[in-house]
């Protein structure tokens, strides 16, 4: 738990009002920890959709894929205005005038004492494939409403992009059995988020379940005549298609702070303690390029649990008095492929990745540990789901690689005792 | 205080276990298993904490 500071809203010392950029999920959760800090000024959360806050990583996954889906709208998200919150939907902000404090949506003004900036990332697309219909990408609700639709009319789709989002994406596709293909840029999908040698057994889960990968290609052109129709590769193929979905990453949404005076470098640069250097004005969530303390580097994360508790950390900080708390995290994100869960904790810059349990060419299941210097670093797992927050407990504890190695020898004997037993058991049931 | 798990939206992503291991944990199968059903002496508010962060809303606590 952090440790409460005495505030004093409405007093000289502290602010009287916190304006909040952004209402997804590090938006939401900053409103409700001000409150819940004791914060009894003002709150405004500004969101540029329309819809409450709610939750994306079920857009890639429940939301396609469950019979009934329903809008995964966030925990509190009804409540707010119980808590006093002032909400301003469905227009994004456009400026922020850090000297006179004011943020701007269109010709509206509002003023702030303190600030958190949780306007997350924007979905890149493909330059050139805009104004086509059945051309997507999937980071809001009404893009994943429109995805659905697309899937469940059987679409025969393409995906751009292997890296999460477009490999769940081939997994809703191929449980529909609709014709699917992946089109990736580079020879290995997921390199930069969790190496080269695990993005490539990650990426054997598609040519397992029989999703045509293509690696090292391009696209070079989307087209149709007002509807998408077909994708151009580099390498000359054609592929018709009648639903696009690219997904090709996200950049944080900072062309907002243009003029500001705030540090932009790939998100918003703040401190460990999520201060962006300039008065009264903190950062959150996707946008937010922070001092990760526990690994002593700049880090900015694109993962629900970072932005869940950064959005709690940046607005207790922003109401409060003293100096702001630090804000350190072995950092977690999981995909879910073809029934399979990928789970990542950690930091994927390595020395070493080693498996120490499971084959990707056996059924892709595997433990895999990460090594930098003498440290445990990171740990990928596919469908190890009792081991990963073990691993994210001892990476926290600054646990040494050679602890890492004894623990996955620890795990492995339970696993082969255990299967021992249940043999042994099977044996004296087919006696009996 | 109980520690109630809705089983229907819990998919064990194991954000609880990370907060209160000794509590919560995620089995071979996915499942999220629980070392004991109440809220354990002095450890309210880190199972308030562990509540708050799933991912799934799929703890809650009660009288």
């Amino acid at each position: 738990m952090l440790p409460e500071r005495g505030i004093a809203a409405g007093t000289v010392t502290g602010p009287a009002d916190l304006v909040v950029v952004g209402a997804s999920l590090a938006g939401l959760r900053a409103v409700q920890a001000a409150r819940q800090s004791g914060f009894t000024g003002r709150i405004t959360l500004i969101g540029a959709e329309s819809h409450l806050p709610y939750d994306r990583p079920p857009l890639s996954k429940a939301f396609l894929n469950a019979p009934d889906p329903v809008v995964p709208v966030l925990r509190g998200a009804n409540e707010l205005a119980d808590l006093g919150v002032r909400l301003l939907l469905g227009a994004p902000a456009t400026g922020l005038d850090t000297d006179r404090r004011r943020v701007l949506v269109g010709d509206q003004e509002i003023g702030y004492d303190a600030l958190v900036i949780a306007t997350g990332a924007r979905a890149r697309s493909l330059p050139g494939a805009s104004g086509l219909a059945g051309v997507h990408t999937l980071r809001t609700l009404d893009d994943a409403i429109a995805i659905r639709r697309a899937l469940d009319g059987g679409a025969r789709t393409v995906v751009v992009g292997a890296g999460f989002i477009g490999s769940e994406i081939a997994s809703a596709a191929h449980r529909r059995d609709l014709g699917v293909v992946v089109v990736e840029a580079s020879l290995t999908p997921l390199a930069p988020a969790i190496g080269e040698r695990m993005g490539a057994a990650c990426a054997a889960l598609h040519h397992r379940n029989g999703t045509d990968l293509r690696c090292g290609t391009r696209v070079s052109r989307i087209e149709g005549d007002s509807r998408v129709e077909r994708v151009r590769l580099s390498d000359g193929a054609v592929l018709p298609a009648d639903l696009v979905v690219v997904g090709v990453g996200a950049a944080p949404a900072t062309d907002w702070l243009t003029g500001s005076g705030l540090t932009v470098a790939d998100g918003v640069v703040c401190d460990n303690t999520l201060f962006t250097g300039v008065d009264g004005v903190y950062a959150a969530g996707d946008v937010a390029r922070w001092h990760n303390p526990m690994f002593d580097r700049p880090m900015r994360l694109e993962h629900w649990t970072g932005a869940a508790e950064q959005g709690a950390v940046a607005a207790r900080n922003a109401v409060g008095a003293g100096p702001g708390t630090s804000y350190s995290t072995v950092p977690y994100f999981w995909s879910d492929w073809y029934d399979r869960r990928i789970q990542f904790v950690g930091v994927p810059d390595a020395d070493e990745v080693r498996i120490v349990q499971g084959d990707p060419d056996r059924d892709g299941r595997l433990v895999a540990l990460y090594r930098a210097g003498s440290r445990l670093v990171g740990a990928l797992t596919v469908d190890a789901r009792t081991q990963v927050m073990k691993y994210r407990g001892l990476i926290a504890r600054g646990a040494s690689w050679q602890d890492g190695l004894d623990f996955a020898v620890q795990r492995r004997n339970a696993v082969t005792d255990r299967a021992a037993t249940e043999l042994v058991n099977a044996d004296r049931g087919g006696a009996a | 205080m109980k520690i109630i798990v809705d089983r229907g939206r819990c998919t064990g992503l194991g954000m609880c276990e990370s907060v209160a291991p000794e509590v919560f944990e995620v089995n071979d199968e996915g499942e999220l298993e629980l070392a004991n059903d109440t809220v354990p002496d002095g450890q309210l508010v880190l199972l308030e904490q562990a509540v708050a962060c799933c991912p799934n809303e799929a703890l809650r606590l009660a009288p």
